[in-house]
């Protein structure tokens, strides 16, 4: 490593610490952001000599990267931005703060991808899907599969493991060289009913989908989810227990065993490993309080609102909405998203933006009842389970009331 | 999904092409409007009619949503070719048209950096502006429609020009709308507006509106509207003003 990095990447560290030290977050973005002002190659030095995965797409991509961490960690020590910080700030301060290891998982934001395939020559990308998300800021879902197509055309010799359930997905990498798919399922259409390469209806039938105009059509999976388990490339079937609920993270699971294999890991070695995953930056997290054993789903867009109304158990629900800028300001969303699995449950609703659901959930014939405050929840529900589902920062707002739970 | 099956007693109520113009969650437009129809007890009839599906021209409310470049040029042109809305709207049939679904009922819109047809059915034109606007919107109603303000989300590229044949549904109060002074359009039983997505989860009266041009009465019986209520007051209050 060059010495202008060595010493970029010893501030990075220390001011990561001094970060924590003082209480301001977790310190994984400010030790980077430092670093990078003083050695704007910092990440392409502190990637050099790994070799690197990265998880993008628009959900999952945090579950999935601390899974495949897990998952390569049988190789040997993994460095990861396990704290969901996803943009190349966040990538320096994980490298910085890991010191040298072989390997690396990095969960990045869709839209810094090819920035940061540039950046880091990763062995590995997993393309995880493409959906809608704070819309009023974000570039259009088409935009962005037009960009990772780009980025992907560049750099023929990464290994891309990309959701064969996802049209946008599916034509990013589709001219890719290595290439394998995956099947996790997807709940979520509303994005890709026009095909990217020719704007023709694109038909689905039972899992199977196609363009009605061009060649655009889903590719057979090499590996998918079957009952509670994997198959893998070679047609066995490995059965995984995960800590963390729903199908949905099943589909992590198989994401995350697809990644480890470019690696070289065998299925067989890595499933255990899985299972010690029990929350993820506070998501799925479990805590109790005053009787109440409280779990923290997270949904931050219409597609991972529908994955966490699987994962809730039939128990009284908070939902907590907010709509600042990480949320996105706008709240039109919530008619994307169908509340009626919520029914014959008692509902509570709180957030900045608490109005805008109340009427959602009026019209979705969901009742509710409308609280001020995280402690007023807690009082009007009695003891037992407690499911809470909010967005970003609804999110963290609700996990600072329990003491920043992991 | 069906098309075929209409019922002479039914309000029947239209979603134009979901699966192009639906980016916004539009879908909440057709949801309200059914509702509060149901709860005077009026039969509804809700359809959506995609892209590669037949107009029909014998409903009563048609709806049409915001969408991307790409889908609204083509949803521009496959209802020219159809045909089905224009026939509907001279029968006096009730449109609400959202963003871009309002541009395209203009005689002209930009998309994809080209100006395309519209479906000339409001004397407006729409081009793109200097900035994107996007963020709180609200404004005071045509005292003609005898509705309470304008309150609505916003989030568009494009500036409208009003023709002599229309009249601006708002004036802008808060955000940008048209052009920074007006917002919207209104002509006959048609609106349209810039206020995005599920505008009538905001605007109730404008729901009712609807209904009322469609059911040909002047007056609905009224609805608890607590939490509509509560929402406007809150949206108006932080759009300043
Ligand atoms: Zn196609």
């Amino acid at each position: 490593m060059p010495i202008r990095a060595k010493v970029a990447s010893s501030v990075s560290r220390t001011a990561a610490a001094l970060s924590r030290a003082a209480g301001r977050g977790d310190g994984s973005v400010i030790g980077g952001w430092i670093g990078l002002k003083i050695d704007p190659d910092l990440l392409r030095n502190l990637a050099h000599g790994r070799a690197i995965a990265l998880v993008s797409g628009t959900n999952g991509k945090t579950t999935t990267t601390r899974l495949a961490a897990a998952a390569v960690g049988v190789l040997g020590p993994v460095a990861t931005n396990s704290f969901g910080a996803n943009m190349p700030t966040g990538h320096t301060s994980a490298l910085a703060k890991a010191g040298t290891t072989p390997y690396a998982v990095l969960e990045v934001d869709e839209h810094y991808l090819p920035r940061v395939i540039e950046d880091t020559t990763p062995h590995v990308v997993a393309l995880l899907n493409l959906s809608r998300d704070q819309l009023d800021r974000a570039k259009e879902v088409a935009m962005m599969a037009q960009m990772w197509r780009t980025a992907l055309a560049a750099h023929p010799d990464v290994h891309v493991v990309a959701n064969a359930d996802d049209p946008m997905v599916v034509w990013a990498a589709a001219h890719a060289p290595h290439v394998r798919w995956f099947s996790a399922g997807q709940r979520w259409h509303d994005d890709s009913w026009v095909c990217p390469e020719s704007g023709d209806p694109i038909e689905r039938s039972g899992g199977d989908w196609w363009c009605t105009g061009c060649w655009l059509r889903r590719p057979a999976p090499q590996w998918q989810v079957e009952d509670d388990g994997v198959v893998d490339p070679g047609g066995d079937w490995h059965l995984i227990k995960l800590q963390l609920p729903g199908r949905v993270n099943l589909g992590n699971a198989a994401t995350a065993l697809a990644l480890a294999a470019e690696f070289g890991v065998r299925p067989i070695e890595a499933v255990s490993r899985l299972s010690t995953v029990a929350s993820v930056a506070g998501r799925y997290a479990q805590v109790e309080r005053d009787g109440r054993l409280i779990r923290l789903l997270l949904a931050k867009n219409p597609a991972s609102w529908l994955e966490a109304f699987d994962m809730a158990e039939l128990a009284p629900t908070l939902l907590s909405i907010n709509a600042r800028d990480p949320d996105g300001f706008d709240t039109s969303w919530l008619y994307d998203v169908d509340f009626s699995p919520l029914r014959g449950r008692p509902v509570l609703i709180t957030g900045e933006r608490a109005y805008d659901l109340a009427v959602r959930l009026e019209v979705n014939d969901v009742p509710f009842r409308h609280v001020r405050t995280f402690d007023e929840a807690i009082a009007s529900t009695p003891a037992g389970r407690l499911e809470v589902i909010a967005n970003y920062t609804a999110f963290q707002d609700i996990r600072a009331e329990l003491n920043r739970v992991n | 999904m069906s098309t075929e099956r209409t019922t002479e007693s039914c309000l029947r109520i239209v979603w134009i092409y979901p699966d192009l113009l639906s980016t916004y969650g539009d879908r909440g437009n057709l949801l309200i409007l059914a509702r509060r129809a149901a709860m005077r007890g009026i039969p509804v009839e809700t359809l959506q009619v995609r892209s590669d599906q037949p107009m029909p021209a014998n409903a009563d409310i048609y709806l049409i949503g915001g969408g991307e470049d790409g889908p609204q040029a083509l949803a521009a042109q496959r209802l020219i070719a159809d045909g089905g809305l224009h026939r509907a709207v001279n029968q006096g049939a009730s449109v609400l048209a959202i963003c871009a679904g309002y541009q395209l009922f203009g005689h002209s819109f930009f998309a994809k950096g080209a100006k395309c047809a519209g479906l000339g059915l409001l004397d407006i034109g729409s081009d793109r502006g200097e900035t994107r606007a996007v963020g709180e919107l609200r404004g005071d109603i045509d005292p003609r429609l005898g509705l309470p303000p304008l309150s609505g989300f916003e989030n568009h590229g494009g500036r409208t020009h009003l023709g002599a044949d229309v009249a601006p549904l708002a004036r802008v109060t808060a955000g940008i709308g048209n052009d920074g002074q007006t917002e919207g359009a209104w002509h006959g039983k048609i609106i349209g507006t810039y206020s995005h997505g599920p505008a009538l989860a905001r605007n109730p009266d404008i729901a009712d509106l609807l209904l009322r041009w469609a059911i040909g009465v002047d007056s609905l019986a009224t609805l608890d509207d607590t939490w509509a209520d509560r929402l406007r007051s809150e949206r108006l209050a932080a759009a300043g003003v």
